[in-house]
Parts: structure tokens; sequence; C-alpha cells
């Protein structure tokens, strides 16, 4: 049951993504673009995906999964440097090709060779970032 | 213009149901970047089918929806320096933060996280920032 409700919530996050054009590069460029031919739409999409996610949140109060376990643990309270640094670098790459890894994998069967060769990097960037995190909780801020 | 909206709108829902089947089914947050990460990096390998269930729907349903009714197109950019540094940039980013737009994004927002909200807040920060730096500076994207 496990693996069927991954491969259900998977493939609607696939339909999603596709069918609200945020596979579409341009969209999302265009979103970040607020000093060019602005694009309104990725907000339409997060706000959408927010809603019912906040339902779930509220059930999750009076529920259990329903493959068992437990659910995940209230996040946590206070920012640390690998946050900030992390979504930063993230920004500057989801910026610069206007892909980020839900819909890299998505388009992967219509993105071409830009496609692969982005998520080829992508895979090799989270394959060297466990070495990079440890380097950056011991580096001495700056002086 | 509208149409697009109204696509996101209901494209969102889909993707917003698609946490939430992930959450109340599994018990698990639906980030894209940490269930791929974890299979890369060796740190997921305990739920190794799971991981590997999600993705093949996330790949898979945009194909048959395609073969459906026709192929999109990404509209990415050919420059493979770009693509490469983009890439490079986001498994790392996202891997450092722990998360990307699904998780810190959707996931997080939805539960009123503080380090969901302020990743996010970074992350569009920056990728605005970027915009304005090679597109209307350098003119390279």
């Amino acid at each position: 049951m496990r693996l069927f409700f991954a491969l259900l919530a998977g493939g609607l996050f696939g339909a999603g993504l596709h069918l609200s054009g945020m596979t579409d590069t341009t969209k999302v460029q265009g979103w970040l673009d607020v000093f060019g031919q602005w694009d309104p739409t990725l907000a339409f999409v997060m706000g959408g995906a927010i809603l019912p996610m906040m339902v779930a949140w509220r059930l999750t109060r009076v529920t259990r999964p329903l493959v068992g376990g437990a659910f995940p643990p209230a996040p946590l309270p206070e920012l640390d440097r690998r946050l900030i640094v992390g979504s930063v670098l993230f920004g500057m790459g989801w910026g610069l090709a206007g892909l980020c890894p839900g819909p890299a994998i998505a388009s992967l069967s219509y993105g071409g060779i830009s496609g692969i060769v982005f998520l080829a990097a992508m895979l090799t960037g989270m394959f060297v970032a466990p070495g990079l995190r440890d380097r950056l909780d011991s580096a001495v801020p700056a002086a | 213009m509208q149409h697009d909206w109204i696509m996101g709108l209901a494209g969102g829902l889909i993707i917003g149901l698609a946490g939430a089947v992930f959450l109340l089914a599994n018990g698990r947050i639906m980030g894209a970047s940490g269930l791929i990460g974890g299979l890369v990096d060796g740190s997921g390998k305990a739920n190794r089918a799971e991981r590997l269930a999600f993705l093949a729907g996330l790949f898979g349903v945009p194909l048959v929806l395609s073969l459906l009714t026709g192929w999109k197109d990404t509209h990415a950019t050919g420059n493979i320096a770009v693509l490469v540094a983009a890439g490079l940039l986001v498994g790392i980013g996202t891997r450092i933060a722990n998360g990307c737009t699904s998780g810190h994004g959707v996931c997080g927002i939805s539960r009123f996280s503080f380090r969901g909200i302020v990743a996010t807040v970074f992350y569009i920060l920056a990728g605005g920032l970027t915009i304005v730096a090679f597109r209307h500076v350098l003119g390279v994207i």
C-alpha cells in the first residue's frame, strides 16, 4: 500500500506540475522577473497547492498515517546557516534555468538534451552536497 | 493569460492533493529534493522503494499526458554552461537547505513553518536577483 500511495502522490504531483505550466521555464523565470514581463502564474500554483495541504496538516492532528507509522515531527523553530546559504544557492540556480527538482523530473520525457544536462548536474550537486554541508558547518564566520 | 492562471490554480490544487495523499497515507512530507537526494547520497536507503515509486509517478504521468494530449516545450536554455551551473546550484542548495519549492514552499508554508517561510523568501529573492543580473544586466539568459 505504501508503494501504491507513493506512486499515486508522485503521479498527481507530476500531473499538477505538467498542467499548471510549471514545467515551462519561461513561466517560472517570468514569475521571478519582476522588472520584465512579469507572469503571475506561479503564485496561483503555489496558492492552489497550499490550500489542500493546510487541510491535510489540520487532519494530522486527529488521525494517523493510513499505512501506519507516525506523522513528521513539528518543524524546527530556529534558523541556521545551512537554511539561508542553501536557499540562496538554490534560488540562484532556479533563476538561471527556471527549473527546480520536481519539474526537472516531471518534464524529463520532453525536456530534451537541456533537461538531461540539468538533471545530471543537479544529481551531481546532490551527491557532493553532504561534504559541502560539513565544511559550511565548520567554517568560521567571516571576520 | 487568464487561461494560464486558471490552469495554474487547477494544477496547484492537484499538487496540493498530491502532498496531502503522501502526508495522510504514508506520513511523509512531499519534498522533491529530499526524495531524490536521499537516493543519490545514500541517506534514504531505508525507504528506497517508496522514493522510487514516487519518482516513477512523477516522471510517468506527464509522459502519459503528453502522449495523450501532445508534447509541451520546457523552453529551457540550450546553453550548456548555464544548465550545468544551474543544476549544480539547485542540487547543492536544496540539499544544504534541506528543501526546495515543494518541501519548504508547499509543505512548509501550509503548516506555517518559520523555516519553510524564511527559506522560500530567500530562494525567491535570490532567484529574482539572479534574473536581474543575468537577464537585464549581463543579458545571458
